[in-house]
């Protein structure tokens, strides 16, 4: 909302500065968001006089004026004023000055042929009223060369400030002032209307309320009342002045009234030219996809939650929002249908909403507006129609009834020490409440506090504590540390919240970039990654590409690997860790860290290098980083299954997935499927894992924080060496298990050191190489013990690979 | 019996061996030919044998004290030559050490800054003796604005931009988070006060240009107990953004304003020096406004379980992602979503950089 304050001054007692006056606002809860010095956009602008205006030789209506600006040469300027002549003063423009009221910048150019170096301003140029019928012509006396604001003393300064959404008592610029004098800075001005007598009962009935039981009802109390006989000419300039002051353009003397009012007062009302009318006029519910051409110029859709005043044509307005266009006043309007009405805010606001239509009104009674308002500001309007537009008034007709509730709160003075700390006393406290315009009564701690009509936001206590700190100021509540609870502090994070941070330093760690991406995807990426499913998919994305909740990091890391590639960094180690989510409940949601690799970028890092060539991922890398998160979160990626089973986003046959149980998958890690990486257009490898951070069992809660004894042997470990032909699919892993198998005492490691497949092995065959070694425990071992060991080893692995020992 | 020349005359060749041997090789081949077994050096001690008692008493000590120089020669020899030799290998197995090597992984590797900044915020406020909280970004209407005082139809549910699902056969849609304040009403449900915690976590606005992005991050407070006030708040609010900032001191300037869930309710400016092309806290006369609090309206405790009579308490809000770009200064808060390689290299933080109160925030 915007004001200006020589408009605040219509209400307001003061002779605080701008700097005062926009402090005191910001600190009792009126944000200021912008502060505009009017005598600014007018400075360049200077008094000047006409020394010759003579006809423009090639048009009849222009005139060529040689203009004194006070300094240097005199300067040649076309004009088309009609008043434009030789000796006047006037206000001058030179070029590049920017003209506010046409919003433009000025430049020298060549009107028909004669040369323009400025221009000669009318008021409108200047936005100090609406007058552009000729140039500005000041008096006699006026000193050439001035500034035209230090002539015409322009000093004013324009407010524009923010009403949150429970201050409907602030949205005119009396309950601006209102505030403002509670917070000490002036007076205000008491400006009380007498009614004016009226010339005879409403010649129209109240407004019938056409409603449904079951229909919601806007509507609260409608005032309506007639004028005849009116003369609706241009409104008084004072009036003009104001509504340009703060942007608004001046109509004609009803618009400007209501409008007057609206910002004056912070009421809202709307005038029909009575003559337009067909038959009465009435409320009603919009029908659904009633069509309504609205004063903005707009054809508009309506529905049945929306209240419009009707007449037998149709609707005429659409209540609390904006009029009609084919029932408004003009110039010619004699007779006039003044509506003040209040209305339910929330359903003001939802029309709104609806509607897209942003206008005064609206901003106005989307909020509460005071109802006592709406008969003292019929009166108001009443007087001013009657004084600027002469005519006959008759009695208002009234339909429906909106009082404001008598709301007493019982208020414990020592509720503003409890919630806030300030330590100030009782009669300040009081004093406080009064300023703002309530009713205090009670000598005993607890007071009864009375709530004047206009607050229609407080109704408990703490609304009551929240005035009195705003009024004696925020800055005066004592700052006070909050009590310690513990000496030292506890463990603060719950074990997920612990997992990804070790999760995210790891994947750092090893050479990985942290990427955040977006929590949804498109849906055709969502379907890819077993999601896409009804319940996730929002109802109103920002676009297309972010539409579905996404069931895995893979896809907006893929993406992202895309992106990088399109801006030639296709060598790329992106992780995760974040939510995915597989149902719209909270158990739904779940935390993944989730990692790719793409081109060549590998634990060593991507590219050539003289010291290595240049290597492709592959799925062992992504299997590596898995394991590393696994072991930083305290899992042995070995003890776990590792089944050679894909994920569906991976390359069947170069993927595997780690689990617990069939039923607790910790992860799965493989090559990006080829087709998944075609359909994303996706030209370099990528490998990938991801790891459910929930599926993770806690650990069990240790009664000891000591670890167990160390055992070390004295004796020397030894190392044997067996190597088998097994068929191609058989898994490495299984003949390690089987070997470690053999003798768990003693074998205290399998490694294998090597796999090979060659032709002399024989058709889908393969060689896989092991070297075991053996612990001993208490004693060296015999020759023959050791024997007995490998022995073993060797029956072990053959029975569960079906393989032989290459001999 | 060998003469005085003789010995003198052997002495004097060796010698000149062994100044000529040009290796070790070279010098082993000497010292064979003299002290060997078949050496000139032991033939000539082997005539000692023969030789009577009186011979012997002359010849011995003469013959054995070439035998004695003569080994002392080679083992300086042998010295020098070995000295010669290291010199030589060392001169031949010089490398390029300006050879580069690629980064190593803990160097390439970035955290990116919205997560290091959640950690710099646990950092502080665990030392308060708070807890870090979380709960689902998929809430139901009920969470994200009826327990937290909006009403239905209230035009600051529509200053949400609320993300919606499609409605449920109930005709209940859920909700993406507009904030993490749900969480507020959560905790209260299920702990008993006193409640001390910190929420952070993703929140979801429509909304997108320079400084919006239709996702987002918030971390939440809440204190709940039967005596804390607006007087701690602004302690706590004050001390966390020192340490956050990690300047002496900061101004803040707390102004009344509106949220349905608070009341009373305030918008809270730091002091700042916007003149140069970064913002800096701690200085300067300009302000900006950079999180809203207030005391837990009574209507959310009585929600939430908690009677308004017995407790109360204040909870405040702060975007993440605006911290960290005041901080450390990213222009755009678009970027932190693009994972753009470059972005990811230049703002992220190195993985071992983890923010503690005793080794500092950020290095």
């Amino acid at each position: 909302m915007k004001f200006t304050i020589e408009w605040l001054k219509d209400h307001l007692d003061t002779d605080a500065s701008v700097e005062q006056i926009v402090d005191t606002l910001t600190m009792t809860g009126t944000e200021v968001e912008a502060v505009e010095d009017g005598a600014k956009k007018l400075k360049d602008f200077i008094v000047c006089e006409v020394i010759s205006a003579e006809k423009h030789p090639n048009a009849d209506r222009l005139r060529v004026c040689m203009v004194n600006t006070g300094s240097g040469d005199p300067v040649k300027v076309v004009c088309g004023a009609p008043n434009a002549k030789t000796g006047m003063k006037g206000v001058f423009a030179a070029a590049g000055t920017y003209i506010p009221g046409t919003d433009f910048t000025l430049q020298k150019g060549k009107i028909r042929g004669e040369e323009s170096n400025g221009m000669l301003c009318s008021e409108r140029e200047l936005l100090i009223s609406n007058e552009h019928d000729g140039i500005i012509e000041l008096p006699a006396d006026a000193p050439v060369g001035q500034k035209y604001v230090d002539y015409a003393n322009i000093n004013d300064v324009l407010i524009e400030v923010e009403i949150t959404p429970n201050r409907g008592d602030c949205v005119g610029i009396f309950g601006i002032a209102r505030e403002l004098a509670a917070a000490g800075i002036g007076k205000i001005k008491e400006n009380t209307i007498k009614p004016s007598p009226s010339s005879g009962p409403s010649p129209i009935a109240p407004l019938e309320q056409r409603f449904l039981p079951d229909e919601p009802k806007t509507i609260r109390k409608f005032a309506a009342r007639v004028f005849t006989n009116i003369n609706n000419g241009p409104s008084p300039d004072w009036m003009q002045k104001r509504l340009l002051d703060v942007g608004l353009r001046p109509i004609n003397s009803i618009v400007d009234i209501t409008n007057f009012i609206s910002l004056g007062w912070g009421r809202p009302l709307h005038a029909y030219d009575m003559d337009k009318l067909t038959g009465a006029p009435y409320l009603r519910n919009a029908k659904e996809g009633e069509e309504f051409l609205a004063l903005d110029g707009k054809l508009h859709k309506l529905d049945n939650t929306m209240c419009v005043i009707a007449d037998d044509s149709g609707a005429i307005c659409l209540g609390g929002i904006m009029g009609g266009q084919a029932t408004g006043v003009d110039g010619e309007t004699t007779s006039v249908l003044l509506e003040c009405a209040s209305w339910d805010p929330l359903l003001i606001a939802k029309t709104g909403r609806k509607t897209g239509i942003v206008s005064d009104a609206r901003y106005r009674l989307e909020r509460s507006v005071d109802p006592a308002l709406t008969i003292s500001s019929m009166e108001r309007a009443t007087a001013m129609i009657l004084e600027i537009c002469g005519g006959e008034v008759y009695e208002t007709a009234i339909s429906g009834e909106d009082e404001a509730p008598d709301i007493v709160i019982d208020f414990p003075l020592s509720e503003v020490k409890r919630l806030t700390g300030l330590r100030i006393g009782d009669a300040e406290i009081k004093a406080a409440l009064t300023l703002l315009g309530f009713w205090v009564s009670g000598p005993a701690k607890v007071v009864k506090v009375a709530v004047p009509s206009w607050r229609t936001d407080i109704s408990i206590k703490a609304d009551l504590v929240e005035e009195v700190m705003r009024i004696v100021g925020v800055d005066r509540v004592p700052v006070e540390p909050l009590p310690a609870l513990s000496g030292v502090a506890q463990k603060t994070l719950i074990p997920i919240q612990n997992r990804r941070r070790i999760a995210r330093r790891t994947l750092g760690a090893n050479g990985m970039h942290e990427a955040v991406t977006w929590s949804f995807i498109s849906k055709k990426q969502a379907q890819m990654f077993g999601g896409g499913t009804a319940e996730l998919a929002l109802a109103n994305p920002i676009s297309a590409e972010l539409s579905d909740m996404r069931p895995s990091l893979l896809p907006g890391l893929l993406a992202a690997s895309l992106r990088n590639a399109n801006r030639s960094y296709s060598d790329l180690a992106l992780f995760e860790v974040g939510q995915v989510f597989s149902s719209d409940m909270p158990e739904g949601q779940r935390t993944f860290a989730s990692a790719i690799r793409s081109g060549s970028a590998g634990f060593n890092g991507a590219g050539r290098h003289w010291r290595s060539k240049e290597k492709k991922v592959d799925v062992f890398d992504a299997k590596a980083d898995m394991a590393a998160v696994l072991s930083a979160l305290g899992f042995d990626m070995d003890k776990a299954q590792l089944l050679d089973q894909s994920a569906d986003w991976a390359h069947p046959g170069r993927g595997g997935r780690v689990q617990l149980g069939p039923k607790n998958i910790l992860g799965w890690f493989g090559e990006i499927h080829p087709s998944i990486l075609a359909d994303l257009d996706i030209s370099f490898p990528v490998v990938g894992f991801e790891i459910d951070l929930d599926a993770l069992p806690r650990p069990k809660t240790k009664s000891s924080r000591t670890k167990p004894a160390l055992k070390m042997s004295d004796l020397m470990p030894l190392k044997r060496d067996f190597a088998f032909i097994v068929d191609r699919d058989v898994l490495a892993g299984k003949l390690a298990k089987a070997a470690a198998s053999a003798n768990k005492n003693l074998i205290s490691d399998v490694n294998i050191f090597d796999v090979f497949e060659g032709a002399n092995l024989g058709e889908n065959k393969k060689s896989i190489g092991l070297e075991v070694t053996i612990q001993p425990k208490e004693n060296t071992l015999t020759d023959e013990e050791i024997e007995n060991i490998s022995i073993s080893i060797i029956k072990s692995v053959e029975k569960a690979s079906g393989g032989v020992l290459r001999s | 019996m060998p003469d005085e020349d003789k010995i003198t005359e052997l002495s004097q060749t060796i010698e000149t061996a062994v100044a000529g041997a040009n290796s070790l090789g070279e010098l082993d081949e000497v010292r064979v030919a003299a002290l060997g077994k078949k050496g000139s050096v032991s033939a000539m001690l082997a005539t000692l044998g023969k030789m009577s008692q009186d011979e012997r008493k002359i010849a011995g000590p003469k013959i054995n004290g070439l035998k004695k120089s003569i080994s002392a020669l080679i083992d300086v020899r042998l010295a020098e030559l070995k000295t010669e030799e290291l010199a030589k290998r060392l001169a031949s197995e010089k490398i390029d050490v300006t050879l580069p090597l690629p980064a190593a992984p803990v160097s390439r590797g970035r955290i990116h800054p919205i997560s290091q900044v959640i950690d710099e915020i646990t950092a502080i406020f665990s030392d308060m003796g708070f807890s870090i909280a979380e709960g689902p970004d998929i809430e139901t209407d009920y969470y994200n604005f009826t327990a937290l005082n909006f009403p239905k139809g209230h035009p600051a549910r529509e200053m949400h931009d609320t993300f919606f699902f499609n409605p449920d056969e109930n005709g209940e849609r859920k909700v993406l988070r507009t904030h993490t304040s749900p969480v507020q009403i959560r905790t209260m449900e299920t702990q008993e006060p006193p409640i001390r915690i910190v929420i952070p976590g993703r929140t979801y606005r429509c909304d997108s240009d320079q400084t919006h992005t239709p996702m987002f991050h918030q971390v939440e407070g809440l204190v709940i107990d039967k005596s804390s006030h607006i007087g701690q708040l602004r302690w706590v609010l004050e001390e966390f953004l020192k340490a956050f900032f990690e300047v002496d001191n900061v101004v803040t300037r707390f102004r009344p304003h509106f949220f349905p869930f608070t009341e009373p309710s305030m918008e809270v400016d730091v002091q700042c020096d916007r003149s140069g092309s970064e913002v800096k806290i701690g200085q300067g006369n300009d302000w900006m406004e950079i999180l809203g609090c207030g005391m837990v309206h009574p209507n959310v405790l009585r929600m939430s379980g908690l009677d308004p009579e017995v407790y109360q308490g204040f909870a405040w809000g702060i975007g993440i992602d605006r911290l960290a770009m005041l901080k450390y200064g990213m222009p755009d808060l678009r970027a932190f979503f693009d994972a753009d390689q470059r972005w990811l290299d230049h703002y992220g933080f190195r993985p071992l950089d983890i923010p503690t109160l005793f080794g500092g925030l950020s290095s």
